[in-house]
C-alpha cells in the first residue's frame, strides 16, 4: 500500500490494541496508523467496536486497555487525562453530543479553545477576539451566532448537535480529529455542509479517522484508507472502493474474511 | 471509575477561615436561667422594656420543645453546656476604630474586611461582629447625612429604642418557634438598619459575622427598616474557626418594608461545616422574616449556603400591602456530612401579591440536601402568583436531595405554579468538556455554576463572583 506522505511520521498509531469495559472484552487486537494528510475510514456493524476504540483514543474513563499501546506523536498516551490529550490534539466527534443544561456554548468553546492555545503556546483569546474568531468558523457550518448564546447542545437538533460538533473541531484546529458517526441522523444537506465543512479544516497536516456506515460521507470525503471493523478487530483494509464493495455486498459480506494480517 | 482516582489525587483546599484570632475575652459562665438574661442585660445596659423582652421571651421558650420535624439528625445540644455571652475584652468606651484592639482589625482583614479608614472596602459599609459584639461599623458618618442609620443592634437599642420598642419581634414574635425564642432572651449583638422616607441607601450595607469561640453559641438579632419609597440592599457574610465542637448558632433577621420600599438581603454563609467525618461544625439554626408592609413593597432574599455542619432555615415573606413582592432566590450546597434543610414561606395575605421562589441544592459526598417551602394564599389574596421552581443535582451516588413543597391556598383567585427536577453530573458530561481540553475541575464548576446562574444572576456582583468561587472551592475532590 502506498502512502502519499510518506516522508512523515504517522500522528497516531495504535499497536495491536486490547481493551475491555466491565471485564467484556470489547478490544481483541486493534491496529492502525494515520500520517498527516490522510483520511482513513473505519466501517462496521453495531457493536463492533468502533465507538469503542474512538473513546478510549479520547481517553474514556469507563474502558481499561488490557494490551497494546496508544501512540500520539510518538509519544504512549495511555498515562494522559483527556483534556490533556485534547490540549495536545486529538479531537473527538461525539457520535451523541451531551447536553450541559446552564453552560453556554459560548463560554464553553471559549474556555476549550484557549485550553489549547495555552498548550500551543498562544496567546489566550479574550471575549471579545473569541467573539471574532468564532463567527469566522461559524461559517464554515453555516450556523447563525444565536448558537452561541444557548446551553451546550440543549435542545438542539440531531444536525445542530453534529455541527456543533465540527464547530469545535475548526476552534480547536486538532492534529487528529475521529469522526463518529458524524453523517448519521443528517439529511442529505446537513450532511454537505458537515463533510464540506470537514475538507474545509483539514489540511495536510491533519489526520481524520471517519467511522461510519455510510458511502454518503464517503462519496464527500474520499477516504485513503477504509478499514472494515468486527469483533474487536480490523478484518480487513483496502483503498476507497473498499467502502464501495461494502455498498454492493453488505457487512455479511465481511464474514467471510478471517482476521487480517 | 476513573473519577474517583482523580479525585484522590485532587489536593482538598482545606476550610480557608478556620484560624482561631488569640484574643482575651470576657465570658460568663455556661448554662441559661433567668440570671444569665438578666446578666447579659446588664453588661449591655439595655432599657427595663428590653429586659422584659428577654424575660418573657425566656419564660416561653422554656415551656417549648425543640423541632423535630426537618430531615435532619443530630446530637441532642445541651443548652446548659453553652457560653451565651463572650466578647474580646476592649476599652470601656470605643471612640474610633483607632482604639479597637488590632487583633480583632487584624482577624477581619485576614477574612477579607479590611475596617480601617485607609483599607475599608469603598463601596460598602460594613457591621464587623465578633463572637458576641459589634466591633465596628464603617461609613457611619457618610451614611448619617443621607439620614440612614447603620450601627449595632446593642447601640440602637440605647440610641434608637423607639424604633427598636416598634418593631423588635414585630415580625418574628419571640414566640415564633423554639430557636427564635431562645435568640430573643440571649440575643447579644447584630445589625441595625433604618433607611428614612424616600432614600435609596447610597452604599451597600453588610454584616460579617464571625465566631471565634469553640464553647459559645452566637446568637445575633438583625432588624432592617425600610420607610416609604426607600431602597437598601444588605449583605451578610459569616465564618468560623475549626473546632471539632459543634457551636449553636442562632440568629434572628427582621426585614420591614413600607409603601414602596425595597429590600435585597443576601447572604453568603460559609460556616465551618465539620470535617469529612462529620465532626465539629456549625449548628446553624436560622429564623428570617420579612415583613411586607406597604403597598408595592418589595422584599429579596438571595443565599448561597455552604458552610455549617446543619442548616436549617426559611428565610420568608409576608405579603400584606397590596401588590407587595417576595422573592427567595436560593443557592444550598452540601458535601461530605453536611445537612441542610432550607427554603422560604411566602404568606400571600394582600391582594395581587406575588411571590417567586428560585431553588437550587446541590448534595455531594454523603450529604443530605432539603428543600422545604410553603406557599400559602390567604383569603383575601385576590389575583395574588407564585412561582416556585426547586431544581436538585447529586454529586456521586452517596448524596440525597428532598424536596417539600407545601401548598395552601384558600383563595380561589389566585395562583400557585411549582415545577421542580432532579438532575445528577454524569460521567459522560464531564468527559465531554474533558474532551475538550478543560481540566476537570473547572469542568465541574461550569455545570454547578450553570446549574446556579439564574441565583447567582440574583446576587450583588461582587457576591457573584465569590460564590461561584466557593462553590468550587467547595466541590473539590468531591466529584467520584
Amino acid at each position: 500500500m502506498q502512502s502519499k506522505t510518506k516522508e512523515f511520521n504517522p500522528i497516531l498509531e495504535v499497536n495491536n490494541l486490547f481493551a475491555s469495559t466491565e471485564n467484556l472484552p470489547i478490544l481483541k487486537g486493534v491496529s492502525i496508523s494515520v500520517k498527516p494528510g490522510e483520511i482513513h475510514a473505519i466501517m462496521g456493524r453495531n457493536g463492533c467496536g468502533k465507538s469503542t476504540l474512538s473513546k478510549i483514543i479520547a481517553g474514556h474513563p469507563s474502558y481499561t486497555i488490557t494490551k497494546g499501546e496508544i501512540k500520539f506523536t510518538g509519544q504512549d498516551i495511555q498515562s494522559l487525562e483527556p483534556e490533556e490529550r485534547a490540549q495536545s490534539g486529538i479531537f473527538l466527534g461525539f457520535q451523541y453530543p451531551i447536553e450541559i443544561p446552564g453552560v453556554s456554548n459560548l463560554e464553553f468553546l471559549r474556555v476549550a479553545t484557549n485550553a489549547r492555545r495555552k498548550f500551543l503556546k498562544k496567546e489566550e483569546l479574550d471575549t471579545f477576539d473569541f467573539e471574532d474568531l468564532v463567527k469566522e468558523k461559524l461559517d464554515l457550518v453555516k450556523m447563525d451566532s444565536a448558537f452561541l448564546s444557548r446551553s451546550i447542545n440543549q435542545g438542539f437538533s440531531g444536525g445542530e448537535k453534529k455541527r456543533n460538533e465540527i464547530l469545535q473541531m475548526a476552534l480547536l484546529e486538532p492534529k487528529i480529529a475521529i469522526l463518529d458517526e458524524t453523517d448519521s441522523g443528517l439529511d442529505i444537506d446537513a450532511l454537505r455542509v458537515v463533510a464540506s465543512g470537514i475538507k474545509k479544516i483539514s489540511n495536510e497536516k491533519t489526520g481524520i479517522i471517519l467511522i461510519t456506515h455510510y458511502q454518503r460521507l464517503l462519496d464527500e470525503i474520499k477516504p485513503d484508507y477504509v478499514h472494515v471493523m468486527s469483533d474487536g478487530q480490523i478484518i480487513k483494509t483496502g483503498e476507497s472502493d473498499l467502502a464501495l464493495e461494502l455498498e454492493k455486498h453488505g457487512y455479511e459480506w465481511t464474514d467471510n474474511f478471517s482476521k487480517k494480517q | 471509575m476513573v473519577s474517583e482516582n482523580l479525585v484522590k489525587n485532587v489536593v482538598t483546599e482545606p476550610y480557608k477561615y478556620g484560624f482561631v484570632t488569640e484574643i482575651e475575652t470576657e465570658k460568663i459562665s455556661k448554662g441559661i436561667n433567668e440570671d444569665t438574661i438578666r446578666l447579659i442585660s446588664e453588661k449591655k445596659e439595655e432599657p427595663e422594656f428590653l429586659l422584659n423582652f428577654r424575660l418573657n421571651a425566656f419564660k416561653k421558650w422554656q415551656k417549648m420543645k425543640e423541632p423535630c420535624w426537618a430531615d435532619l439528625g443530630y446530637k441532642e445540644i445541651d443548652y446548659q453546656d453553652i457560653i451565651y455571652y463572650s466578647a474580646p475584652k476592649q476599652k470601656e468606651k470605643i471612640s474610633s476604630l483607632d482604639e479597637v484592639d488590632p487583633k480583632l482589625l487584624e482577624t477581619f482583614d485576614k477574612l477579607g474586611i479590611p475596617l480601617t479608614e485607609q483599607k475599608k472596602l469603598t463601596n460598602v459599609a460594613v457591621d464587623a461582629v465578633f463572637d458576641s459584639v459589634s466591633i465596628a461599623t464603617t461609613f457611619r458618618k457618610e451614611l448619617a447625612e443621607h439620614g440612614v442609620i447603620f450601627c449595632s443592634i446593642s447601640e440602637a437599642v440605647k440610641d434608637h429604642s423607639d424604633l427598636i420598642k416598634k418593631y423588635l419581634g414585630s415580625v418574628v414574635p419571640s414566640n415564633d418557634n423554639y430557636f427564635a425564642a431562645l435568640n430573643s432572651a440571649v440575643f447579644s449583638d447584630g445589625s441595625f438598619v433604618y433607611i428614612p422616607k424616600g432614600v435609596k441607601c447610597p452604599m451597600d450595607l453588610s454584616s460579617y459575622f464571625r465566631i471565634n469561640s469553640g464553647d459559645s453559641g452566637q446568637f445575633e438579632r438583625t432588624l432592617i427598616i425600610a420607610e416609604e419609597s426607600s431602597s437598601v440592599s444588605y449583605l451578610e457574610g459569616c465564618t468560623a474557626p475549626m473546632f471539632d465542637t459543634n457551636t449553636l448558632h442562632a440568629a434572628v433577621v427582621e426585614l420591614i418594608a413600607l409603601d414602596d420600599a425595597s429590600i435585597k438581603y443576601s447572604t453568603v454563609q460559609n460556616w465551618y461545616a465539620g470535617n469529612e467525618e462529620g465532626v465539629g461544625g456549625i449548628f446553624n439554626f436560622v429564623t428570617k422574616r420579612g415583613k411586607c408592609l406597604g403597598k408595592r413593597s418589595k422584599i429579596s432574599w438571595s443565599q448561597v449556603e455552604t458552610g455549617s455542619a446543619i442548616t436549617w432555615k426559611y428565610p420568608s415573606c409576608i405579603l400584606l400591602g397590596e401588590e407587595s413582592v417576595g422573592e427567595f432566590y436560593s443557592v444550598a450546597l452540601t458535601n461530605n456530612l453536611q445537612q441542610a434543610d432550607t427554603g422560604t414561606k411566602m404568606i400571600h395575605i394582600g391582594p395581587k401579591t406575588k411571590s417567586t421562589i428560585v431553588s437550587k441544592g446541590i448534595s455531594a459526598g454523603n450529604s443530605v440536601n432539603s428543600y422545604r417551602g410553603l406557599v400559602k394564599m390567604g383569603s383575601k389574596a385576590i389575583g395574588s402568583r407564585n412561582y416556585s421552581q426547586c431544581d436538585s443535582m447529586l454529586i456521586g451516588d452517596q448524596a440525597a436531595a428532598n424536596t417539600f413543597p407545601y401548598i395552601q391556598s384558600q383563595q380561589p383567585n389566585s395562583e400557585i405554579e411549582h415545577e421542580a427536577s432532579t438532575c445528577r453530573i454524569s460521567e459522560d458530561q464531564l468527559f465531554y468538556l474533558q474532551s475538550r481540553g478543560i481540566e476537570f475541575e473547572e469542568a465541574v464548576s461550569m455545570m454547578v455554576s450553570g446549574f446556579c446562574r439564574d441565583v447567582f444572576n440574583q446576587l450583588p456582583m461582587e457576591f457573584a463572583a465569590e460564590a461561584d468561587k466557593l462553590l468550587a472551592l467547595k466541590l473539590e475532590g468531591s466529584v467520584g
